[in-house]
């Protein structure tokens, strides 16, 4: 767990962020990704799909380092090997993530739950000293203004709305500012407004960021994907455009044909 | 910016705020307490005894060990049921100060061993009695000693991310495995009887009054500092970093905290003032024996806490304070139910005020100071 290469920049050179390769993770016997490969490019808004179990949280895990894999490798551009860091040192190193639960910190104001998300030292004994500079102040302030929870800044996050709860995680998403961002679920218990508020909101993201999202709203997710990717027993079932992946017919098949 | 100002002022003068009061709550008493023991004479209504002086002294240092508890407890969410240990340390480390200033008054006349290992027929002392009647050395060992334990006790636990119910259980070992080591003649601290017997602190006589209130003011002044200080830490970023970590701690790392290290040294310091508490606990009460390092004692600092409420620095002050008060009365009218009511009044209040009694005059006085919000289970720090 090295925090020399914390401060490290991925390469993109080859145009790619996120190179993951014949990642196999299992639970007690059961498979949980099975051989699988994928790559995302450096500024795409990826989706993710797949029935429960087809292993899109696992494969969240262990490229924030949550869950140690059994073979294969998860590689941040050319150089940055993610199975060597700690998930403290992945995130530092520019990978987020908003969980599908909304998990903020409820004994918080929503306004110190953006501060403990600011990129900036994270160690002891910067922290102990630490003050708000007037940039991350306005970088604050500006995404309040984003997740329009202004008013709510001196509230403690404990008391806000299921809603308001998933945008503060957004928020603090956005105050990391991370080259990647991992988004399990963000329009989860939203209402049709905020859903297409978020849609705009991930849109605009990607580019200088890399977006990935998994989402079980269909909808949701041919409002916003360039690619999606289907999950299917731990492995890539297939890759495309929603089209191509809705007229795929494994895709029917297995996922698309249950449901309809 | 004007209201960047604005916020930072707000926050450092609720800050500022708590402390001032409670220090100046700390030291109108302690100095009215003094004072009367002092200059009043001992027929005088408000004259006060130097054994209540000693008691309050006492109390305390117990409200040192109990602010240690709650900054672990009540901000981070580890429940140390050992804390007894590091206290025990400290309170050894000053007590073998003392120990050796005893010199050649002690029954059997010997300047250079203390009683005890004359009666080990010991004949000269062990290596790591040397130095303790130097009294800047010895201070330093009281720090250095429980600090040491601590930092490797949490480095082990914290990287190995030992959380909840199996930490409360190892720290519980820690304290009894030392329990038994320091019951045994052999390892050098007196066995059973422990170190008692003392004369002289600095070349003053600890009969004295003026010594008695001294030490008491000591304990004031100490207990100040450490709230002063820890209110400090809690309130600055690292303060929120510990918060994060107590709800949920898998979060924080994704924030890209390593949320070991503040444990780790957390820990270190919580173990410190519960070591700063135990050593000057010794000198006031005159004895320290291994029944300080017994599993109940540990437990008892978690009671106190749970009853002033956690997550609020001064709930852990009120609740060591209140209680060890009620212990004192009780214990002397009916001694045999006063466990028995400690383990009512600790289910009492887990059921009905979780938090605790400083959480009634909370509720009243809006805008308090915001650790104690989101713990008001007890199962939350131990899950």
């Amino acid at each position: 767990m090295s925090y020399k290469a914390v401060s490290a920049r991925p390469d993109v050179s080859h145009n790619v962020i996120l190179y993951i390769e014949n990642l196999s993770v299992s639970f007690d016997g059961f498979k949980a990704l099975n051989n699988l490969s994928l790559y995302v490019n450096d500024g795409e808004l990826r989706c993710l799909i797949g029935a429960n179990g087809a292993g899109k949280t696992t494969l969240m895990d262990v490229i924030t380092g949550k869950t140690r894999c059994d073979s294969g490798q998860v590689w941040f551009g050319q150089t940055i090997d993610l199975l060597k860091h700690d998930e403290a040192a992945i995130a530092r190193l520019g990978i987020g993530r908003k969980f599908q639960k909304p998990t903020v910190f409820e004994a918080l104001t929503v306004y110190e739950n953006l501060e403990l998300s600011l990129a900036s030292h994270k160690g002891v004994w910067s922290t102990l000293m630490a003050k708000v500079s007037a940039a991350q102040k306005d970088q604050m302030d500006q995404v309040l203004e984003t997740i329009g929870l202004v008013s709510e800044r001196h509230r403690k996050a404990g008391v806000l709305s299921h809603g308001q709860k998933q945008w503060l995680e957004i928020g603090m998403l956005l105050t990391a500012n991370p080259r990647v961002m991992l988004i399990d679920e963000p329009v989860a218990g939203m209402t049709a407004q905020e859903t297409e508020r978020t849609a705009e909101l991930l849109k605009s993201l990607a580019g200088e960021r890399t977006v990935i999202v998994v989402e079980h709203d269909m909808e949701f997710v041919r409002s916003i994907a360039r690619t999606v990717t289907v999950l299917h027993q731990g492995a890539v079932l297939a890759e495309g455009t929603m089209d191509q992946v809705q007229n795929n017919r494994d895709v029917i098949e297995v996922y698309l044909g249950e449901s309809s | 910016m004007t209201s960047l100002l604005v916020k930072l002022g707000d926050m450092r003068s609720a800050t500022s705020g708590t402390i001032t009061l409670f220090v100046i709550v700390l030291f109108v008493s302690t100095t009215l307490a003094s004072l009367s023991n002092l200059l009043l004479p001992e027929d005088s209504a408000f004259h006060v005894s130097t054994y209540t002086i000693t008691l309050l002294g006492k109390y305390l240092c117990y409200a040192m060990l109990a602010l240690a508890v709650d900054v672990i407890w009540g901000y981070c969410g580890i429940l140390s049921l050992g804390h007894g240990a590091f206290f025990a340390l400290g309170g050894y480390a000053m007590g073998m100060y003392l120990m050796r200033q005893i010199g050649d008054r002690g029954v059997y006349g010997n300047p250079e061993l203390p009683d005890f290992m004359v009666f080990l027929n010991w004949d000269s002392l062990p290596w790591f009695w040397l130095g303790m009647d130097q009294f800047w050395f010895a201070m330093l060992m009281v720090l250095l000693v429980p600090g040491l334990l601590a930092f490797v006790f949490g480095w082990l636990a914290f990287r190995s991310r030992v959380t909840g119910v199996y930490l409360s259980i190892m720290t519980q070992a820690l304290t009894y495995a030392l329990m038994l080591a320091f019951f045994r003649n052999e390892t050098g601290f007196g066995g059973n009887n422990g170190l008692t017997d003392f004369k002289d602190i600095l070349g003053v006589s600890l009969t004295e009054d003026s010594t008695r209130v001294t030490l008491f003011m000591m304990t004031a002044v100490m207990l100040a500092l450490v709230f002063a200080t820890s209110r400090y830490i809690l309130d600055s970023r690292m303060g929120r970093v510990i918060i994060a970590v107590r709800d949920s701690e898998a979060r924080a790392r994704f924030l890209g905290y390593r949320t070991q290290d503040y444990k780790v040294w957390l820990f270190v310091y919580s173990a410190l003032i519960a070591a700063m508490a135990g050593a000057l606990y010794v000198p006031q009460v005159g004895i320290i024996n291994p029944g300080e390092f017994s599993p109940i004692n540990s437990i008892e600092i978690v009671v106190w806490v749970a009853i002033g409420g956690r997550g609020t620095l001064y709930g852990a002050v009120v609740g060591a304070i209140l209680v060890s008060y009620a212990k004192t009365r009780f214990t002397a009218l009916i001694p045999e139910s006063w466990i028995f009511m400690l383990g009512a009044l600790f289910v009492i209040v887990t059921i009905f005020l979780p938090k605790g009694l400083v959480g009634i005059l909370q509720s009243r006085l809006p805008g308090s100071s915001g650790g104690g919000k989101g713990n008001a289970n007890l199962g939350r720090a131990s899950s």
